[in-house]
Formats: structure tokens, C-alpha cells, sequence
């Protein structure tokens, strides 16, 4: 027996040294005294920082994508008229120094930067931000490029449409000088401000459309503090030194390179090989590995996300308040989170993560309490239980790390109270068509903020006005929607606070849901890196961030 | 010879129209109005009506096939979706990279495996032949995704002797010309960028050359095991020739026709297991590019990504025949 774990061992060592040799053979020895690049590699001096992530940008212009990825780059190059600060949503000057709420916040006055060029060497002044402005709202304008295929999602959300809607928030833009404009808006808006801010209204230079037309997408030309380089589709995108930069100083990096490397692991073996210098999507699995690594560097990003479980409300028995109820009381979140997460996540009871306006802490969320469930059940009339489909995301989002093994904890939770669930999983982009068409029962899902506003949150998710659309509960609520849509035309912060935590008390009662979690994303770095510090919008400006 | 070449060529026309009509098929296999498809539920009528038109949706089903391989033909593989890009120019660097990869990787399958393949049979029984049959048989069992991690675990992390990633050193990137690489980094005379794409080149290869690399070392002895007992060895052996020279020259020649069908099958198994080693390794090769694509619901790309792997599997298969040809001049071709 011996002899054999021996042989087995030698058979072992002779694969790995074949593996070796193999390399040698075909001319391809890797020599020590010469692995000086590829891994660990010197910079001489010149300030490279290469950030990873999971997937590419789809394009360079701001207004044109939603996603994530695209934003995390946009934010280098294209600044907005207001800006947040590094760590939360509290908003800060950006490309406008100053503003004024005038007419009981139907008019904004914003005072410009006046010492700022776009990349190209154009100025930057008010005609530029009307440009851009028009440029998003007006379908008619030329280059709006609706023929193009280019659409302004954002947008159309968070200004109530486009021009000529009924529901456009915004009047008119007007030039008061070259450095001062007033947005006149139909009716007041509370997000307003914090709409400014988001990465999707970077300004950009008006004359790199008459140079690019639409190819600007992958030509943008901003003020921010990187200029852009190249873009090798899928692999890396290259940002270098604005070195007109109007913030004296900065930016301490050269060069900023957002490396694609799809697969969570390869990407932190890239990292702990020093291939690169900063990563997104941590394994939560990994988390103690670099815990545990000198060399290494957590980050948590602030919760700002909530994952949950919708019922589809239109569809019995779903459409019955009490079993909605208790299927709540069936689900074990918790455990949920200690085995999925990591305890990276914190119970969610809100759809709002914790900390945002309108937050009600004051609910207290259904607890785990399977015998209530089922007298519940059995009170709504379904002693015996029902069958239904649990729709289960096929990706991993940043609220929803195993989606597959989430579904399977809730599906066993569901079984504890009689209730069979039989999950399923579609392709991803046919997964949001069909939740959005109501062929689900139940199903799986999330969303992340962008701008730190309740309104994004609620309205988006929970309004009947977003039906169809982002509302697949299919949740109608007058009084809900009424408070939602109040509370975004409410400038007192206080009363919209109220609104907000009224309605919130409300969709609690009537569970559209069951609130999963609020996930910390987690994101991993080298300890060359200084002055990193991670945004909840998962898109942070990298101005301050030096490499040693 | 020259007259079973033109056979040869002839008859791929009958496979490139089939190809042809698969891939053209794919946006009308999916259920729905193909415009609706590829532009989602969210598209305007004008969208839709516009992209109709400018697919030429709205001409009859022969003249649509007609104007898409008119296309093919004149190398313009459509518009990305997702992207606005010219398909055609836009492949270009992730086949380059995919083609490296695997020219690469069959490169060391076909060296060590024929090399290993030989030696056994030449020692056959002995301890060397054990352990390489025992290494090919693990070979062919082991994953690709496995053997992968594994590398990327001890050259990259343990070692640190090889990158686990990308490739090329993202900090200094190589001026593309042709977008191979090897080609560019000579180009620009920088021999250390060529030895840095070497070194990013090795652990992928190996990875996606093992199967391959083991399939055809067991191939090569048992062909080599026969060719050896055969009287004309034994009459080289008789006449006193050196060693080398009967097993290189008169047994490889003989035992090479079977390993070359394998060479040529692996040629095309290689281009799908390239999928999971460019996943692994964030190789920005065809297969990111077309599963991207599939996630994206970009239908113009995985059209022409299919396409063209498909194509490429047929040109493979071509040269392996047309090498037959030149190998074995006894096979007779009228």
C-alpha cells in the first residue's frame, strides 16, 4: 500500500515536471533571473494603477449606459455640475461652485468654474452645459442620435421624460452670463441636486461631437481629472494625467488602466500575483484570505443596495395579503446571510437601505417564525400548501452574491411551512423581460442606488406609475404612489422624511416583498495603493488616489 | 494532386453554404420578430421599423440570405448591437488573440504529444512508457478548468514564475499591428514585450494543449507501435541504419496519417475549449467575445463569431487533408 501512495506521489511529481519541461521544449523556459514583468512588475517611476473588474464598459458616454462599469470610467473623465463627496451622496461643488434655490425650488442658479478646459482645449462654460443638456432632453436635437440607437435612460427618470412630455420637469435652461445658468423647472424636485451629481450627466466638450458625431462613445472628451487614452474592447481601457487639470496638484496618478478579467477567482489571483493593483467583486469566500495577506488591503463599500424577494401581486395566491405575510414569516434571513454572505450583509426590512432619507426604523420586520407561517397559511385557507415557481437571477449581482444558492435556502425554507417551490432560472436579459411582463410567481432580484435619493429606490421599484417597468410586483397602491410622488416635489427635508416613512409603513403591512438583505460589497487591494476609498455608488472619482 | 486540391476546395463551397444558412437562421430560430429581438421589449416603433429596414427584414426571406452572404463575401460581417462597431474590424484582435492561443497550444500539444508518443513506443514496457501513458491518461481525465485553476494556484500564486492573467503586461502595452502579439512586440524590435507574451502565452496553452497533447501521444505509440513491427523496419534495423533515422524517418513518416486526422479533429475541439481557458485566464479572445456577446443578446456578433470558428474548423480540416496528400503519396485520390 505504501508503495503505492509513493508511486502515486513520484507519478505526481513527474506530471508537474512534465509541465515544466513542456514549457522548456517549445522554447519557453521560464528563466528566474528575467520574471521581472508579468508579475510583480517595476513601474520605474511611472504611476500605473490597474483596477479590475468583471466586465467591460459598453460604452464611454455617460448618458447613453446604465451600468455600472461604464460609470467607474465615465466618473475619471467627465465631471458633473455637482459632485459627491468620496464617501457618501452628500453633495459638493463639481464643475458649478455655488448654487441658489430660488422660487421655492422651481429655479436652481448655478455658478460656474471658470478656470476649466475640456480635454480638447475647448472652455468649459455655460453654453457647454446647455449643450449637453439639450443634447439629452431633445430628441430633435442633432446630436441627440436616437437613430443611433442611443437611449437616455437615466435621463428620462430622473427628469420625468424629455422634452415636450408632459412630465419634463425642466422648463428651460437659462445663460444668464458665461458663467451662470438657471434651470426653471415646471415644478419643484426635491432630488434635483442630487440628480446633478450622478456620473450619467458628465459634461462633455460640445466640440467632440462635431468631430466624432456618434463615435464619440468611444471618443470622450470631459474635464475630469484622466484623459482618455485607448480602449481595447474587453481587455483594458487607458486613462492618463490630465495635466490641466484645474485642481492644482492633481491628479497623483499617470496612468489608470481598468483591466477586464470576467472570472472572480482569476481575478484575485491576479491581484495576489501583482498583475494588478486594485479589484471589484471579491468572493465573500476570499475575504479572509486577505484579511489574513500583509500585502493585501480590504475595502467594504457602503451598503447601498437591497436584494429581496418579490411576489407577483396580480397572481393568486399571491394576490392575498396574508400569505404574502406569511411567507415573510417563513423565510430565515439570518442564515441566509451567514452562509451566503459571509456576514458581510445586514437583514433588510426596508426596500431603502439604512442611513438613506425615509428610512423607517421604526418597522419591525416579520421574524422568523415557521409555526406562524403556517397558521397563517392555514388561516388564508391553504392548510395544505400550494406549488410555485421561485424565479432565481442567473448572474451574481453586488445585492445577491449565489443567486442559485438563495434560491435553493429559500425554497428549503418555504418547504418547512408546506410550500413547494420549484425555482428556475432564465438567461438574464430574458429574465428582466419576463419579471416585467408578469410571468412570474415569485422571483428574485435588487437594485443599487446611484445618487443616494429615496425616490430612485421606491419610485422606481414600488410606484404603480412603474408599471410596467421596474415595478414587478406589480404592487398598486394609491396612497403609496400619491406619497411617493408628493415626497419627490417636497423640499423640506424633514416632511419628506415623513412621507417617505408613511409609505414605507405601508408596503411593510401589505408585503409586495420579503426584504432580503443590504450587501457590503467587498473589493480588495494592493497595499501600494493610498488614499482608495470605495463610494456606495460603486463609481468613485480616483483624483486622490496615489500608488507607492 | 493539383486535380484532388481543386476536388477538395469544390467541394467546400457545398459545406460554406450550409454554414451559411445556420448562422443566417440563428435570428429566426429565436421566437418573435427578429428587429424585436435584437432591440429588446423597450423599442421604439421607429427603432424597430428602422432597424427593419436597414436589415432588409422586410424583403423575402431568399433575398434577405442573398444580401447577408453578398455580405460574408465581401468580408462585411454586419454592426454590433451593443456597440455601433463594424463586426469585421472589431473581431480582428480578439481572433488574433484566440488564434495565438491555440496555434500555441497546439504547438506544444503536437510536439510533446508526438515526441512522447514515439519515445513510448520506442521503449515500450519501460518506465518511461508507464509514466507518459499514465500522464496522457490524466491528460484526457483532467478538466480544462481544473488543470487551469490548478497552474494559475502553482506558477502564478505559489511560484510566481509565470502571470495568471491577460495577455501582456497591461502597465506597457504592445503597439498593434496585426494583433498577434508575437508578430507586434518583433515588429517593434522589443524582444523583452515578445518574452512577456510569451510567458502570458505558456500556462493557457498548456492548459488548453493538455487533452490534445495526451490524445495524440497514445495515438502516435499505438501508430508507432504497428509501423515499428512491420518488415520495412525491420529491413532499415537489418541494414544497420541509426537508430534515430529508422524511428524519425521511416517508422513517423508511416505511423503519422492517424495522428494527423487527430491533429486536425483537436484543431477544432481546441476553439471551444478556448471558451473556458480565455474565461479563466481574461483572455480577450473569440470565445470572450461571442459569449459576451450571447449575454448581451447581440445577435449580428454571435452570427459572424460562429461563423467564423465554424470557418476556421473547415480550413483546418482542409489543410489536414491536403497534407494527407503530401504525407502518403500512396493514397490514391482520382
Amino acid at each position: 500500500m505504501k508503495k503505492r501512495i509513493f508511486m502515486l506521489l513520484m507519478l505526481t511529481l513527474a506530471l508537474s515536471l512534465v509541465l515544466v519541461a513542456c514549457g522548456e521544449e517549445t522554447g519557453t523556459t521560464p528563466d528566474e533571473s528575467d520574471n521581472d514583468e508579468g508579475n510583480n512588475e517595476e513601474t520605474s517611476g511611472d504611476k500605473t494603477l490597474i483596477f479590475a473588474r468583471g466586465g467591460d464598459s459598453v460604452s464611454l458616454d455617460p448618458a447613453t449606459t446604465t451600468d455600472g462599469e461604464t460609470s467607474r470610467v465615465t466618473r475619471q473623465i467627465f465631471e458633473s455640475l455637482l459632485e459627491f463627496e468620496a464617501d457618501s451622496f452628500e453633495v459638493k461643488p463639481g464643475l458649478a461652485t455655488d448654487y441658489e434655490i430660488l422660487d421655492d425650488g422651481q429655479r436652481y442658479r448655478l455658478e460656474l468654474r471658470e478656470d476649466v478646459q475640456f480635454h480638447d482645449g475647448t472652455d468649459f462654460n455655460a453654453d457647454a452645459v446647455i449643450f449637453n443638456f439639450e443634447r439629452w432632453s431633445d430628441p430633435e436635437h442633432p446630436h441627440h442620435y436616437a437613430d443611433e440607437g442611443f437611449t437616455y435612460v437615466f435621463y428620462g427618470n430622473q427628469f420625468g421624460g424629455f422634452k415636450g412630455d408632459e412630465d419634463h420637469i425642466i422648463e428651460s435652461i437659462e445663460k444668464i452670463d458665461e458663467y451662470t445658468i438657471e434651470f426653471v423647472l415646471k415644478r419643484p424636485s426635491a432630488p434635483f441636486l442630487q440628480n446633478l451629481a450622478m456620473s450619467a450627466f458628465g459634461i462633455a466638450s460640445p466640440q467632440s461631437f462635431e468631430e466624432h458625431g456618434a463615435d464619440v462613445i468611444e471618443n470622450p472628451v470631459g474635464t475630469g481629472p484622466f484623459v482618455f487614452k485607448s480602449w481595447k474592447r474587453n481587455d483594458t481601457i487607458t486613462l492618463e494625467k490630465n495635466e490641466n487639470y484645474w485642481q492644482e496638484g492633481y491628479p497623483l496618478l499617470d496612468t489608470v488602466i481598468f483591466q477586464v478579467i470576467p472570472d472572480n477567482s482569476a481575478r484575485f489571483t491576479a491581484l495576489m500575483a501583482g498583475d494588478i493593483d486594485l479589484m471589484d467583486g471579491l468572493n465573500p469566500d476570499d475575504v479572509t484570505t486577505v484579511e489574513a495577506d500583509g500585502n493585501l488591503e480590504l475595502y467594504k463599500r457602503a451598503p447601498n443596495n437591497v436584494g429581496y424577494l418579490g411576489f407577483n401581486t396580480q397572481k393568486a395566491p399571491f394576490d392575498n395579503e396574508q400569505v404574502r405575510v406569511a411567507m415573510n414569516h417563513a423565510v430565515n434571513k439570518e442564515a441566509l446571510i451567514s452562509a451566503l454572505y459571509r456576514d458581510l450583509g445586514v437583514t433588510a426590512k426596508n426596500p431603502l437601505p439604512p442611513g438613506y432619507l425615509g428610512y423607517n426604523d421604526t418597522i419591525s420586520e416579520y421574524e422568523y417564525d415557521p409555526e406562524k407561517a403556517k397558521a397563517l397559511l392555514a388561516e388564508a385557507g391553504y392548510e395544505d400548501g400550494f406549488e410555485f415557481e421561485l424565479w432565481t437571477m442567473p448572474v451574481a449581482r453586488p445585492y445577491m452574491p449565489d443567486p442559485q444558492k438563495a434560491a435553493e435556502a429559500l425554497q428549503a425554507d418555504f418547504a418547512e411551512v408546506g410550500l413547494t417551490a420549484k425555482v428556475i432560472s432564465k438567461e438574464w436579459a430574458t429574465y428582466l423581460d419576463e419579471t416585467q411582463q408578469g410571468l412570474q410567481d415569485v422571483y428574485m432580484l435588487g437594485w443599487s442606488g446611484t445618487n443616494g435619493d429615496p425616490d430612485y429606490f421606491v419610485n422606481n421599484l414600488l410606484s404603480a406609475d412603474a408599471i410596467p417597468g421596474g415595478n414587478r410586483s406589480f404592487y398598486d397602491n394609491e396612497e403609496v404612489t400619491a406619497l411617493f410622488n408628493d415626497a419627490v416635489e417636497e423640499t423640506d427635508v424633514d416632511a419628506r422624511d415623513a412621507m417617505y416613512q408613511q409609505a414605507l409603513e405601508i408596503v411593510h403591512q401589505e408585503a409586495p416583498w420579503i426584504p432580503l438583505v443590504h450587501n457590503t460589497p467587498v473589493l480588495a487591494g494592493s497595499d501600494r495603493v493610498i488614499n482608495y476609498i470605495p463610494h456606495p455608488s460603486t463609481s468613485e472619482v480616483l483624483t486622490h488616489v496615489d500608488v507607492e | 494532386m493539383l486535380a484532388y486540391i481543386i476536388r477538395r476546395l469544390l467541394l467546400l463551397i457545398p459545406v460554406l453554404i450550409g454554414m451559411s444558412i445556420v448562422t443566417f437562421a440563428i435570428i429566426y430560430l429565436i421566437p418573435g420578430n427578429p428587429a424585436q429581438t435584437m432591440l429588446g421589449e423597450q423599442a421604439t416603433e421607429e427603432s424597430l421599423a428602422q432597424l427593419e429596414e436597414s436589415l432588409g427584414l422586410n424583403e423575402p426571406l431568399y433575398v434577405q440570405y442573398g444580401l447577408y452572404v453578398k455580405g460574408i463575401v465581401q468580408g462585411d460581417l454586419g454592426t454590433s448591437l451593443r456597440t455601433k462597431n463594424d463586426i469585421t474590424e472589431e473581431m480582428r484582435p480578439y481572433l488574433a488573440a484566440t488564434m495565438e492561443l491555440t496555434l500555441f497550444a497546439m504547438i506544444f500539444a503536437v510536439f510533446v504529444g508526438v515526441n512522447a508518443g514515439i519515445l513510448s513506443a520506442w521503449k515500450q514496457n519501460s518506465w518511461f512508457d508507464f509514466t507518459s501513458m499514465f500522464i496522457a491518461l490524466i491528460g484526457v481525465s483532467l478538466p480544462v478548468f481544473f488543470l487551469a485553476l490548478l497552474e494559475q494556484w502553482y506558477f502564478a500564486h505559489k511560484l510566481q514564475w509565470l502571470p495568471a492573467i491577460g495577455r501582456g503586461n497591461a502597465r506597457d502595452p504592445i503597439e498593434t499591428v496585426t494583433h498577434f502579439h508575437l508578430i507586434d512586440s518583433l515588429l517593434a524590435g522589443r524582444l523583452d514585450q515578445f518574452w512577456t507574451t510569451i510567458k502570458h502565452l505558456m500556462l493557457p496553452a498548456v492548459a488548453l494543449g493538455t487533452i490534445p497533447m495526451a490524445i495524440i501521444a497514445r495515438m502516435t505509440r499505438s501508430s508507432m507501435l504497428e509501423v515499428m513491427r512491420s518488415d520495412f523496419i525491420r529491413t532499415a534495423k537489418a541494414k544497420g541504419a541509426h537508430q534515430l533515422i529508422v524511428i524519425y524517418k521511416h517508422g513517423l513518416r508511416n505511423a503519422v496519417i492517424p495522428v494527423l486526422t487527430v491533429v486536425g479533429l483537436q484543431v477544432g475541439s481546441l476553439l471551444g475549449g478556448a471558451i473556458l481557458t480565455e474565461t479563466i485566464f481574461g483572455w480577450p479572445g473569440m470565445g470572450r467575445y461571442v459569449y459576451d456577446a450571447i449575454a448581451n443578446r447581440d445577435y449580428p456578433v454571435i452570427q459572424s463569431g460562429i461563423l467564423v470558428i465554424a470557418f476556421i474548423f473547415v480550413l483546418v480540416n482542409l489543410i489536414v487533408d491536403l497534407l494527407y496528400a503530401y504525407v502518403d503519396p500512396r493514397i490514391n485520390y482520382r
